[in-house]
């Protein structure tokens, strides 16, 4: 993945406006967060092939740490902590943030097709 | 001596870590040893350091990786295609049927797996248990052994000290290069380890040179 360019991850989001979608979202601190350290504990979500249709799209933030915001008929969808992004061979725009370790923190991927199961 | 060795574990760096030294020290004695492995740790958060993965091509390069590690374990290896992170939201059922059909046909004198509800991951505690249900329903005298790992932070306290104990010293090479061959995963397990809690040359010496495990007791 590559360092976010904010224009094309911008353009690449509006590719996708006012269609059928499938999003992929994540974010995890690990499977071993409690096993390593006893104050922490795991915490995670994720899901994937959710299809939405959103009308609007922004990144915003800094290299720091970008947010995205997809605005749909009903509602959000909201991812923070992106740093990365690729557009791969099947025209999807995968968007992550990684720890010190590369370890992903948070996903967010766009497809009009539907991601593997 | 055993006449064939099946390990169950769902996660393709599981019988690195865990038992690459044990699966060696079987090998040598010429014992064959089928690896089932469940998934492709499709939901792995390591990519890689400097990452070199994302989710969507982590699946194919841990499928490699699974089959480099085999190669160097020169073990037989079989992925069942369950999805990691979903064992446990999985009918058990099923998944013990799934086990029972690979257990009939390679009938293991030993089999080896996750001690359920001891062994941390999830996947872990649920693909351990399919397999003792698996286990449990074949004829006695056709059962295998089952050594069951286990590592939650309560196991010595709840379980005692493990039964079978492993000396992995001599096969300290291979359990390496099995690990390593886990590329995308092998710096961000072992960068995982807190110091902090203890002399690292200890952590090392403790986790890659003795694999432990229980005896699985079969009530009737």
């Amino acid at each position: 993945m590559k360092t976010i360019v904010t224009e094309i991850v911008q353009e690449k989001l509006e590719q996708f406006l006012n269609q059928d979608v499938y999003i992929h979202i994540e974010t995890t601190n690990g499977a071993y967060a409690s096993h390593h350290n006893a104050k922490a504990y795991n915490a995670g979500v994720f899901m994937r092939n959710a299809t939405i249709r959103y009308e609007q799209a922004k990144i915003t933030g800094d290299e720091s740490s970008y947010r995205i915001g997809l605005k749909t008929t009903n509602g959000w969808v909201y991812a923070e902590g992106i740093r990365q992004y690729e557009i791969d061979n099947q025209d999807r725009l995968l968007l992550a943030g990684h720890d010190q370790e590369g370890r992903l923190m948070v996903a967010l991927q766009i497809s009009a097709t539907p991601f593997s199961n | 001596m055993e006449s064939h060795v099946v390990v169950i574990y769902p996660h393709p760096d599981d019988e690195a870590f865990g038992a690459a030294g044990t699966i060696t020290h079987f090998r040598e004695q010429g014992v064959p040893v089928t690896y089932l492995c469940g998934t492709l740790g499709e939901m792995g958060r390591n990519m890689g350091n400097p990452t070199f993965a994302n989710r969507e091509t982590l699946p194919s390069i841990r499928k490699q990786e699974l089959i480099q590690a085999c190669e160097v374990l020169d073990v037989d290896l079989r992925m069942l295609g369950y999805r990691d992170k979903t064992l446990e939201f999985e009918s058990r059922e099923k998944i013990a049927e799934h086990l029972l059909t690979y257990l009939q046909d390679l009938q293991p004198s030993l089999v080896i797996t996750h001690y359920p509800a001891y062994a941390v991951h999830p996947d872990h505690n649920a693909f351990g248990a399919a397999a003792i249900d698996a286990i449990n329903r074949m004829e006695h005298e056709k059962r295998p052994k089952v050594w069951a790992q286990a590592f939650s932070r309560t196991h010595l306290e709840d379980l005692g000290e493990p039964d079978v104990s492993i000396d992995v010293t001599p096969y300290f090479e291979t359990k390496f290069k099995t690990i390593s061959a886990h590329r995308s995963q092998a710096a961000g397990v072992l960068g995982s380890i807190d110091p902090d809690t203890g002399d690292l040359a200890d952590i090392i010496k403790e986790k890659l040179t003795t694999e432990q495990f229980y005896t699985w007791n079969f009530i009737e």
